[in-house]
């Protein structure tokens, strides 16, 4: 009896652990549970490679440009172009102005965040400066590119969408890696 | 448990003269109570324990109610109130109705499947008493600067995280340890079900409390690791710079929820099934009748705790998901209603026709049956989408798990308690008092929480610390409800300790007249040691 | 023994109905039900209610017949009626019918729900935007078709709260400006939070969307009549969750044209005026009279009205090295908020005369004696690093 206990408790702690281990398996599969449904909008986090093929004339999407920045960051942060017309696999490009008026160098990370969030499933970045933090001089200026394209499979009912971007200060305090911070995302986006 | 089942066990003169044989080694005083590997004694700890902390737990409830009795602030703080709604849930969810649960199985579970004790009787010793460090440390962080807890006890991130006081860190360790002493009870009780039945005791002749509590056992393995998870990154991104749960570095706010409710729906039935267990043990006995169903109540139980690890995220609707989703996890809800009404309806089975007397026990189980399903129709109405971003973070949910915990749950615990106490101590309780404690409780339990439909329908939103005129009638009353069941809770307090004071009228064996099962063939008081000899049940 | 059961069986019916009948009553009295959901002010909204009613009568009527036979059973079935009980324990047959039944009632509940919830799931082009943002405790509104934004603060006063003046009608439900929307109009809602989630709700327009830090979420609505409604936070978002409510005014299109138009050009001469100031230097007295105002109305609410904050949760001002030596660092933490806190951006909300006199206040009151002056420039250039 003894020995039967003493197994099925090996395998009950097992399950313990295998659940403990579950817990952290939750991240990337919430991530891939993200890419397939679109949950909060999160968009490709490494650049996309053109499409190469049919641009749907007969369809416009319009896109919307939001630009907003976190509490504690002083920059200065817009898009150039606060909406655009595209046809759906057609490659555009759209720049976004940065002005760190502080009196020090910053290292700003965007967040990228579309909604409905089906349509950041076919928005496909192949430039962004969101795929890394970018860091900017006291008083420098940058005008900060975005390529992208939509994909023609954008569902009928998708006539339009937002994308917003929220600029973080990822300055210094032990955070200006934080991007690459998250052993489960980062291994996850490179597969 | 069939009535065909005969039960053979050794003579109780028998019986009785091995327990005496071994009473002599009970150690006296404290450490008898430390060192104790006895299930009766830990079942007992348990039991006690659960009650001060529900007594606890409730004396926050009514600073709770106390300041919503008028609008304006006029007791305490926005800020301390928050420590209180946070603290209040974490006791009663972790401190009352989960302890009082393994209580219950302590006591319980070796005495329903004839075996002499819990299968890992130190592990059981250490389960049981790291839990009151655990509560210890929590009280402790509401007198740390900055205060307690004050996120909620779903402490949704970042609130919890970023935004929490230095008290997170004690709030986490404690969870930790709380959580271990459930994995290790429910190992206890799958381990001791697994390997110690009596012969012939086989799967389907198991009492329902065992089997709702094989099934509970199973749902606490599986998902109390999870919440560990989850505290676990709550802590490193507030101390430890990681950032699961913070955009900025990638991760995601809404990610926390779907953690937390991968765990927190699964506990939602961690503290329901055992309820089930109990009414179903009850309700037969008073109704003099078997209970109706018995197979389909086992298959129900496996298919609620089953379904309840994909419905988590109905807690989540406003979260804003893919419409698909948010169907999928409306039907899923749905769905659960089902088996849930089976086991309604099998209990309403069992008393028609049957032959019923009314005595304490099985008048909480009628509470139960008809106030839990009040609760479990409210929980269907939540589970409807669109409608349920309008019940959503208002008092309607606050009505709905109250009826569910409370006059669910707790009731079940009431009624377990007063069913088998005679059995333990070997005296009855006191009938009258107890009877007072079971009117008193349900009229005062309505007045608390029926009016929270109102006002949470009217649009009062849950956790604020003060409120809009038009909800100032109801939530007098609430108040009022409120500490009336607060009080009513001294007079259980009372006949508990007369009860455990050996005060009343020896009973028989059986105790209650239709009663059936291994426990009620024991002598009363149950010996120290029971079964040492393995009854074999034909 | 058949007769009583009938009986109380009757009196049961007899006892729903009169509560049925009360509730019905007391719901269809008046346009917001103390008791129920209301009907609200949009279609959507409205059939959000009647899906409501239907998924509760349904559940009344469930419950109407099981505790029905649960009580006929009491009744009848009572050891001192002298009942004998009955032998049977298991049937397969009615195991399967009341498995199937609720289903078919689930099904029956289902499709107006899932019909509802897509109705609700509209992506047409909207006529127009506002962006929502939420940062502990109050709502950022942005119209992102004009020029207009603005914070929603709480507009009851502190002495109501603490029980020192009456309270007023729509005590903790009123804000100094409130979010206008034309009528008649499809109005989409982006909304996002600045620091952690909250939940915007307007229960008329059945609205409600949590606001997630670095997301954002959508939502729609289409007012049909002018009016006042009023919401609130739903999500737990800290101390003063309970004071931040959400306040819409629906106007007529050509009065709402009106207010806008207006809003914009108040805009413009505040900006024109804050260009003037630049070249103004306001006397210590103006400053922290002025200071003191702004300082009670904004930042009282954590760091407390003596400057001593909550120890462990908002710092003090009072004796801070920061309000004492770091002028610099004290206007960039009021301009900009300090990230992972709860302090926010006040260079949005704030005009930089507000902001000059408010850093003036908090480096001169409760004994903070630095005699520093902070001038509109002063901010300005720390602001926009000139």
């Amino acid at each position: 009896m003894a020995n039967s206990n003493s197994a099925l408790v090996t395998k009950l702690l097992l399950i313990v652990v295998g659940m403990f281990g579950f817990g952290f398996a939750l991240v990337p599969l919430y991530d891939v549970f993200c890419d397939i449904t679109g949950i909060n909008g999160k968009t490709n986090e490494t650049a996309a490679v053109y499409y190469d093929g049919q641009v749907d004339e007969s369809r416009t999407v319009t896109v919307e440009f939001i630009t907003r920045t976190h509490t504690g960051m002083p920059w200065e942060f817009r898009a150039q172009t606060k909406k655009v017309k595209v046809h759906p696999g057609e490659m555009n490009m759209v720049e976004f102005y940065v002005r760190n008026p502080a009196n020090k160098s910053m290292v700003a990370q965007a967040i990228p965040s579309v909604t409905p969030g089906q349509a950041a499933l076919y928005l496909n970045k192949t430039e962004c400066f969101c795929f890394n933090s970018q860091p900017l001089a006291a008083g420098g200026e940058s005008l900060m590119p975005m390529r992208f394209y939509v994909d023609p499979q954008l569902p009928e009912d998708i006539h339009f969408f937002t994308v917003q971007y929220t600029l973080f200060d990822v300055t210094g305090n032990g955070t200006d890696d934080k991007p690459l911070n998250n052993p489960f995302l980062t291994s996850f986006s490179d597969n | 448990m069939s009535k065909a089942t005969e039960i053979i066990s050794p003579a109780h003169g028998e019986a009785h003269a091995h327990d005496d044989h071994h009473e002599h080694h009970i150690p006296k005083g404290l450490m008898r109570w430390v060192l104790t590997t006895n299930h009766k004694d830990i079942g007992t700890l348990y039991l006690w324990f659960a009650f001060i902390m529900f007594l606890v737990g409730g004396a926050m409830a009514m600073v709770i109610r106390a300041e919503l009795f008028q609008p304006g602030l006029q007791i305490v703080e926005p800020n301390f109130f928050n420590q209180m709604t946070t603290v209040h849930g974490l006791i009663m969810v972790f401190g009352a109705v989960m302890p009082a649960f393994t209580g219950l199985a302590n006591w319980l579970v070796p005495m329903m499947i004839g075996a002499p004790d819990m299968a890992l009787p130190r592990m059981n010793n250490w389960s049981f008493w790291i839990l009151p460090f655990a509560f210890t440390i929590l009280l402790a962080s509401l007198f740390v600067e900055g205060g307690g807890p004050a996120f909620g006890w779903t402490f949704y991130a970042p609130l919890s995280t970023t935004y929490s006081g230095d008290s997170t860190a004690l709030f986490v360790f404690s969870v930790h340890i709380m959580g271990i002493s459930s994995i290790m009870g429910a190992i206890n009780v799958i381990v001791t079900i697994f390997n110690m039945r009596a012969p012939g005791m086989t799967w389907m002749k198991m009492p329902l409390f065992v089997w709702t509590w094989l099934i509970t056992a199973f749902l606490l393995i599986a998902v109390m690791p999870v919440l560990a998870g989850a505290v676990t990154m709550v802590l490193t991104d507030k101390f430890f710079g990681t950032s699961f749960f913070d955009a900025a570095g990638g991760g995601d706010p809404v990610m926390f929820q779907h953690i937390f409710w991968f765990f927190g729906h699964p506990e939602v039935y961690i503290m329901i099934l055992p309820a089930f267990g109990i009414i179903s043990q009850i309700i037969p006995t008073f109704s003099r009748k078997r209970l109706f169903g018995y197979a389909s109540m086992v298959y129900a139980t496996t298919s609620i705790a089953l379904l309840s690890f994909i419905v988590w995220a109905h807690h989540m609707f406003t979260t804003g998901m893919p419409v698909a989703a948010e169907m999928f996890f409306m039907f899923a809800t749905m769905l659960i209603s089902v088996p849930t009404g089976v086991k309604v309806f099998n209990w309403v089975a069992t008393m028609w026709r049957g032959s019923m007397t009314f005595e304490v026990p099985m008048l909480f189980a009628l509470a139960f049956i008809v106030l839990f399903t009040i609760g479990g129709l409210s929980g269907l109405m939540l589970a409807i989408t669109p409608v349920d971003f309008q019940y959503h973070d208002t008092y309607f949910v606050v009505a709905h798990f109250h009826y569910v915990l409370v006059t669910g749950a707790v009731f079940s615990i009431m009624a377990a308690v007063y069913y088998w106490i005679p059995k333990w101590t070997g005296r009855m309780f006191d009938i009258t008092l107890a009877k007072w404690h079971f009117w008193c409780s349900l009229i005062s339990v309505n007045v608390l929480f029926f009016p929270m439909h109102f006002v949470g329908l009217a649009g009062m939103p849950r956790r604020i610390p003060d409120y809009a005129l038009q909800f100032a009638d109801f939530n007098k009353w609430i108040s009022l409800g409120g500490f009336a069941f607060g009080l009513s809770q001294l007079i259980f307090l009372a006949v508990m300790i007369k009860a455990c004071r050996k005060q009343g009228e020896p009973v028989s064996d059986q105790v209650w007249e239709g009663a059936e099962g291994l426990e009620w063939e024991i002598p009363s008081p149950a010996p120290y040691h029971t079964f040492e000899t393995p009854p074999v049940v034909k | 023994m058949k007769q009583l059961g009938i009986c109380v069986l009757k009196a049961w019916i007899a006892l729903v109905l009169l509560v049925a009948g009360a509730t019905a009553v007391a719901a269809g009295s008046g346009e917001v039900s103390a008791l129920n959901l209301r009907r609200g002010a949009t279609e959507i909204s409205g059939q959000v209610y009647d899906l409501h009613m239907l998924m509760f009568s349904i559940c009344v009527g469930i419950a109407v017949v099981v505790f029905g036979i649960m009580f006929v059973s009491m009744y009848l079935h009572r050891k001192s009626r002298g009942a004998k009980p009955a032998n049977f324990h298991e049937s397969v047959k009615v195991e399967i019918a009341w498995t199937v039944l609720p289903f078919l009632i689930l099904i029956f509940m289902a499709v107006p729900a899932a019909k509802t919830l897509l109705a609700m799931e509209d992506t047409t082009e909207p006529d127009m935007t506002v962006l929502v943002t939420g940062s502990q405790w109050k709502w950022h509104y942005k119209y992102m078709d004009r020029d207009v934004e603005f914070y929603s603060l709480l507009a009851t006063q502190r002495e109501q709260i603490d029980n020192r003046y009456a309270k007023g009608e729509n005590y903790l439900l009123e804000v100094d400006r409130p979010l206008v929307i034309p009528t008649g109009q499809k109005v989409r809602f982006l909304i996002t939070s600045d620091d952690v989630i909250h939940s915007w709700w307007v229960p008329d327009f059945a609205v409600k969307k949590d606001a997630n830090p670095g997301f954002i979420n959508e939502a729609w609505t289409r007012v049909d009549e002018p009016g006042i409604y009023r919401g609130q936070c739903a999500e737990l978002c800290g101390k003063d969750h309970g004071f931040m409510p959400v306040v819409v005014i629906a106007k007529e299109p050509a009065a709402y044209e009106a207010w806008a138009s207006e809003q914009e050009s108040i805009r413009q001469q505040a900006r024109e005026e804050e260009q003037r100031l630049l070249a103004m230097n306001m006397s210590m007295e103006e400053l922290m009279t002025e200071g003191e105002r702004v300082y009670n109305a904004t930042c009282a609410a954590c760091h407390m009205p003596n400057g001593e904050g909550l120890p462990g949760v908002f710092p003090a001002l009072k004796g801070s090295p920061m309000a004492l030596n770091d002028m610099q660092g004290h206007i960039d933490i009021v301009l900009n908020g300090k990230t992972g806190t709860a302090m926010q951006a006040f260079g949005k909300m704030l005009s930089l005369k507000e902001l000059a006199a408010v850093i003036t206040y908090e480096r001169n009151a409760w004994g903070n004696n630095t005699g520093d002056m902070v001038q509109a420039k002063d901010v300005n250039a720390v602001a926009s690093g000139e």
